[in-house]
């Protein structure tokens, strides 16, 4: 944009970002009266996705108590429509080529957290293990806990089985031993206490995409629930 | 379950203020009126959006406090003196504005008369909440199963909804508070936090199977739930709402 005369007429508003609410209704844009918000200063927005707020704790969301599994009985199975299933033990597992990342997550109750570090086995390294044409997989998961995920959206680098956070054994109320990684995605996705990945042929929704929320769950569309 | 439970689309709505509540020092209830409301189970919850006049939007999400047969749908805040939206929810909102919303959200979380029991609740301070919106639902069904509530709080003023938890017992639910930090010399309810002993007194023993709810700050609910388990009660009937310190 040309920079302006003070006196110029302002641009006509953009219809599609002023006027339309999420639900894709024209509604007049709304502000509430006296409502200013945190300062925005620091926030970087081209890291917090919308209806999104940062926070430097780690909050903890589960739907039911946390499984304590010991690692003597821990194992790491990928099944379902494979030619041969695959596992591993938690000492077999750890000795697995790994990787350290740090990566922004977005957790669909609002909380962004950036730049957390995690070292886990890359999920691509962990499907190399076995030959399968299925394009989805049911991640699962000690305390029955399940979610769905397109094969695509946790190869080529973008998924993980991580087993420590900032350096340290990953904590039981925070998935450990191990859970799955996916920033990509709203965290919901990257279950706690994984023990396994199912390919599917059928993209069959998990534990809370039962419960209406988004299939897919990229927090960049804000696909928080069915229908976003 | 079938993929046929999966509810519709959730869309923005532009709910009335009818009434705000004082309900302790920190706390608010906003009677809203949706202009179209599907229905809720107790135990959901909504989300809140604000907007500011540069297109600055903040959401968070809120218990549902009202039953589904209540008339209107109300939602319980607890101002955070660090928050972002709380406060404005507590301080600014007024009877007559305008709040947008959507939901209701969740589903496991919930439950209802046909979920049987005995239903067991557990709350650590505005997580009370949710059960106040099964309590009422409980009493708006027919009182048919029985239902009990162990509730923390701090001090005898942080409780929540404590006349109408007083009419609840007399009409047969049984509500058990605890006061952690302070307590008048005469309290005549339990003085400790919610641990292995205090559940031993007041839950059903687990070969009642009971349906238990557990709801609080993350310390509590680890607490509680993983207390729970040791005692015997299976994990799958132990269902978990966790807050953390930023849920402004």
């Amino acid at each position: 944009m040309t920079p302006k005369d003070p006196g110029e007429q302002k641009e006509p508003y953009d219809l599609d970002h002023q006027c339309k609410s999420s639900s894709g209704h024209l509604l007049m844009s709304r502000v509430d009266r006296g409502f200013t918000g945190r300062s925005r200063s620091t926030t970087d927005p081209s890291r917090v996705p919308p209806g999104q707020y940062l926070t430097r704790d780690f909050p903890v969301l589960s739907a039911g108590p946390t499984p304590h599994t010991s690692l003597h009985e821990w194992s790491f199975t990928i099944r379902g429509a494979v030619d041969e299933p695959a596992s591993w033990t938690w000492e077999e597992f750890i000795a697995l080529p790994a990787e350290t990342i740090t990566v922004d997550i977005h957790c669909v109750t609002k909380w962004s957290k950036l730049d957390t570090d995690w070292r886990g086995v890359p999920v691509d390294t962990l499907l190399d293990a076995v030959d399968t044409e299925a394009e989805y997989l049911t991640a699962w998961s000690d305390g029955g806990y399940t979610t769905n995920l397109a094969v695509e959206d946790v190869t080529g680098g973008r998924a993980w089985v991580a087993y420590e956070y900032d350096g340290e054994p990953l904590e039981t109320e925070h998935g450990g031993p191990a859970r799955l990684l996916v920033p990509g995605q709203y965290f919901w996705k990257s279950a706690k206490w994984v023990r396994g990945l199912a390919l599917t042929s059928d993209d069959e929704p998990g534990f809370w995409e039962m419960y209406g929320y988004h299939n897919h769950g990229d927090p960049w569309l804000e696909q928080r629930y069915q229908g976003d | 379950m079938a993929r046929a439970a999966i509810p519709g689309r959730l869309t923005w709505q532009l709910a009335r203020v009818v009434e705000v509540v004082d309900e302790t020092p920190r706390c608010k209830s906003l009677v809203l009126e949706p202009p179209e409301w599907s229905g809720h189970r107790a135990g959901q919850h909504v989300d809140v959006r604000l907007s500011a006049e540069d297109g600055y939007q903040a959401e968070r999400s809120y218990s549902i406090a009202s039953a589904p047969e209540d008339a209107h749908l109300v939602l319980t805040v607890e101002r955070l003196e660090d928050g972002e939206v709380s406060p404005y929810l507590t301080e600014v909102l007024r009877p007559g504005d305008e709040l947008e919303l959507r939901g209701p959200i969740g589903g496991y979380f919930a439950w209802d008369v046909s979920d049987g029991g005995p239903l067991l609740m557990v709350a650590g301070g505005s997580g009370v909440v949710p059960f106040r919106a099964m309590l009422r639902h409980w009493a708006a069904a027919g009182r048919t199963l029985p239902a009990r509530l162990l509730y923390s709080a701090r001090t005898l003023e942080d409780v929540i909804y404590r006349k109408e938890f007083d009419r609840l017992a007399e009409t047969g639910a049984e509500v058990e508070l605890t006061l952690t930090r302070q307590r008048p010399a005469d309290w005549p309810g339990h003085r400790r936090r919610v641990d292995r002993d205090l559940l031993a007194e007041v839950a059903w023993p687990p070969e009642c199977e009971p349906l238990i709810y557990v709801c609080g700050p993350t310390a509590f609910v680890e607490a509680v739930a993983e207390a729970l388990v040791d005692a015997g009660h299976q994990p799958g009937r132990i269902k978990t709402e966790r807050f953390g310190p930023t849920a402004a």
